[in-house]
């Protein structure tokens, strides 16, 4: 997963604990994606809100335990993909 | 009031709400024991429907819609809820009481939005009310009213009176119905909704500067690499011991209470046919299943706590990866879970899995799940094979449950060859919340009333059927056989010798493997008839093991074991794999390689154990 410009990056990419603003969610062309960021977005990861990751699953590449809201939830790293964030630098 | 003469009240409601609002708790608190759980037609995602009372006493019919995040469906379940109220599927519902948890209003607020474009006649419960204090939050009703333009009414689904404001608003008269305007949607509609989520959720909701929900901080232990498996590991390991041992204590009270039953109808009838069939047939073969009542219930009743309290999607959390390498995600934990217990809640909870090939390939392996009718044949054996040796035989125990995971992972890994790595997982981790008393009782009560059914209907005719096999005697029987070998059920056996001697099954197991079929604990049963053996349960099962101990070889006894482990059992687990694959294919395909596992293992072992105690 390349990296994104200016200090945006994908979420899997954000170090625990460190809180984010989501800047986009963008849209695949086409395939399964689609409907996974339609969802993503319906869970509340869009643009202007604050994400957190608050715990990393067990091993190399597992799951992450994302806040958004007042909600957590577990998504694997291809997942977390589709949303770029820009970290909040206190 | 002429008023009152022409206004339309409620008649058949149905509840909407994200998953994890509280709508089921609500759902038991209104109706209490008036419920009746049925299937959609043409899928198993369960149909709830209850009767409510409403504060001036009218009956109302509730209908409870699984959870949905969204209309936009990536589930069967939520494809259901949408068909439900978008009346696909059934006639609408007069009234649509969207749920929402109180203090968790950003996510829950946009399915209020999307359901009302459908213009039904709607009213929102804020439930979960007794939380919103606790966690310093403060709602403006007022305020959330006029924005949404919806009435709102709170509650609080845990306690005895809390759903007094929706009882009284049922005996309102509804608002007309509009044209509905909702369509499929899209990632600017998403967009735009959000927005409007927020501009109400920041009129209406003043949150306190610091998050008083203690999940966070529970998370940090929980959710921890290290400690978090720890914890998992003794969840587990707990809930088995109160299955075996607690469960066992139970066991022996109904053990005795048809032990009485027996010798009462003994005492009271003389000996012929029908005393027979009484005393060993119905009540031998009905009292050895009911025994296993209570370790069934106990398994559900921590299966269904922790569910509950928020800690099971924690554990799927923790299993992911280690679920990963086997081409599965950690929502297959659950249903697993479950077929611990029985195959079946286990294999229709799979429909929470959106992913079709994780969900086919969770379905498939769900029977390796040692369920709890496998527990009277492995105690028997197991007592048979190692007996005065406590260690060894819980040992064995432990290893038969471990071989049906570590042959589960292995062919899901065959089954999800080439398309590994993707699966989704997108699962919430709830707050953590203390488990509902009424729901757990009622979820427990519907448990024991499916098990007793299947007692009452399936088994007793079964149990029925082997007793008249092994006392009709043969049309081709011969003089100096026994009287056993002489019997219908004896020329079975003889017949099954072909397929079952080469490993090492003897006639009345083959025999026993019969009825098996339909019911594993009958598996016990049959073989105490077979070996003509007179008696309550509680007998049949002592006399058995010895018999079991002598008159079978080391390979015959493990050899049964490793069968029981793989064995394609139980036409319920068919039926319903079928009916939720909905293709006749696939329940072949996993009765198959059941067979022929079952075979090849059972083959294995005993050629192997017999050169090893030759």
């Amino acid at each position: 997963m390349s990296d994104l410009r200016n200090g945006t990056l994908h979420l899997d990419r954000l170090p625990a604990q460190q809180w984010a603003h989501v800047i986009d969610v963008p849209l695949p062309h086409a395939g399964a994606g689609r409907a996974v960021v339609i969802r993503l977005m319906e869970l509340g990861f869009v643009p202007g809100e604050r994400v957190c990751i608050v715990a990393e699953g067990p091993g190399l590449g597992g799951p992450l335990a994302v806040r958004v809201g007042h909600t957590t939830f577990a998504l694997r790293r291809h997942e977390a993909a589709y949303i770029q964030v820009a970290p909040i630098v206190a | 009031m002429s008023e009152t003469l022409t206004a339309v009240l409620p008649e058949h409601i149905a509840l909407l709400g994200n998953p994890n609002c509280g709508k089921t708790a609500l759902f038991n608190l209104l109706t209490g024991s008036r419920q009746k759980v049925a299937n959609y037609a043409g899928v198993t995602v369960e149909r709830k429907e209850g009767t409510l009372h409403t504060a001036e006493g009218r009956r109302v019919k509730v209908l409870d819609l699984p959870g949905a995040y969204s209309l936009n469906a990536l589930s069967g379940d939520e494809a259901v809820t949408r068909e439900v109220i978008t009346g696909q599927r059934d006639e609408l519902p007069d009234l649509l009481v969207c749920v929402a948890d109180a203090t968790n209003l950003r996510l829950h607020l946009r399915l209020v939005l999307e359901a009302r474009t459908l213009g039904l006649p709607m009213v929102v419960v804020l439930n979960k009310m007794d939380r919103v204090k606790k966690l310093g939050l403060t709602i403006d009703r007022a305020a959330l009213e006029r924005e949404l333009g919806l009435p709102v009414v709170g509650a609080v689904s845990v306690q005895a009176h809390g759903a007094q404001e929706l009882q009284a608003f049922l005996d309102r008269s509804l608002e007309p119905r509009r044209p509905s305007t909702w369509k499929s949607t899209t990632a600017e509609a998403v967009r735009t909704t959000q927005h409007e989520v927020h501009r109400i959720f920041k009129l209406a909701v003043q949150e306190p500067a610091v998050d008083a929900d203690p999940s966070g901080r529970i998370d940090r232990v929980i959710m921890h690499p290290v400690w978090g498996f720890a914890i998992l590991a003794v969840v587990l390991f707990a809930t088995f011991m109160a299955v075996f041992s607690l469960g066992d204590v139970l066991n022996g009270y109904i053990e005795g209470a048809f032990g009485w039953l027996a010798a009462l109808v003994e005492g009271r009838m003389a000996d012929g046919m029908l005393r027979g069939l009484l005393v060993e047939g119905i009540i031998g073969g009905i009292g050895g299943v009911i025994v296993f009542l209570p370790q069934i219930l106990i398994l559900f009743l921590f299966i269904l706590a922790l569910e509950d309290s928020g800690y099971l999607p924690r554990a799927a959390f923790l299993l992911d990866k280690p679920m990963s390498k086997a081409g599965l995600s950690g929502r297959s934990f659950i249903p697993l879970l479950s077929s611990f217990a029985c195959a079946i809640p286990g294999i229709m909870a799979t429909r929470t899995i959106s992913d079709p090939r994780d969900r086919l390939a969770t379905i498939l392996i769900a029977p390796l799940m040692a369920c709890s009718a496998r527990i009277p044949v492995y105690t028997l054996i197991i007592a048979a094979l190692f007996s005065g040796q406590p260690l060894a035989a819980a040992l064995t125990m432990v290893g038969l449950y471990l071989l049906g995971v570590v042959c589960a992972m292995a062919v899901a890994w065959v089954l999800k060859r080439g398309h590994q790595g993707r699966s989704p997982l997108m699962m919430e981790l709830p707050s953590y919340q203390w488990p509902d008393l009424r729901s757990l009782a009622i979820g427990l009560w519907e448990r024991a009333m499916i098990f007793l059914r299947r007692v009452g209907t399936i088994i007793l005719a079964l149990t029925i059927v082997m007793w008249a096999l092994y006392t009709i005697p043969s049309p081709r029987a011969q003089a100096g056989a026994s009287e056993l070998e002489n019997s219908l059920a004896g020329e079975i056996g003889h017949a099954l010798q072909h397929v079952f001697a080469p490993i090492g099954f003897n006639a009345h197991i083959s025999v026993a493997l019969v009825p098996g079929m339909a019911a594993r604990e009958v598996v016990v049963s049959a073989l105490g008839t077979a070996y003509a053996m007179e008696g309550d349960e509680d007998q049949v099962g002592a006399q058995l093991e010895a018999r079991i101990a002598t008159g079978w070889s080391t390979a015959t006894k493990l050899s049964l074991l490793i069968w029981m482990v793989f064995a394609p059992q139980c036409l319920s687990t068919f039926i319903i794999v079928r009916r939720e694959t909905n293709s006749w294919k696939q329940m072949w395909l996993m009765g198959g390689y059941l067979f022929a596992l079952a075979y090849l293992a059972s083959l294995v072992t005993f050629q192997v154990a017999s050169w090893l105690t030759a």
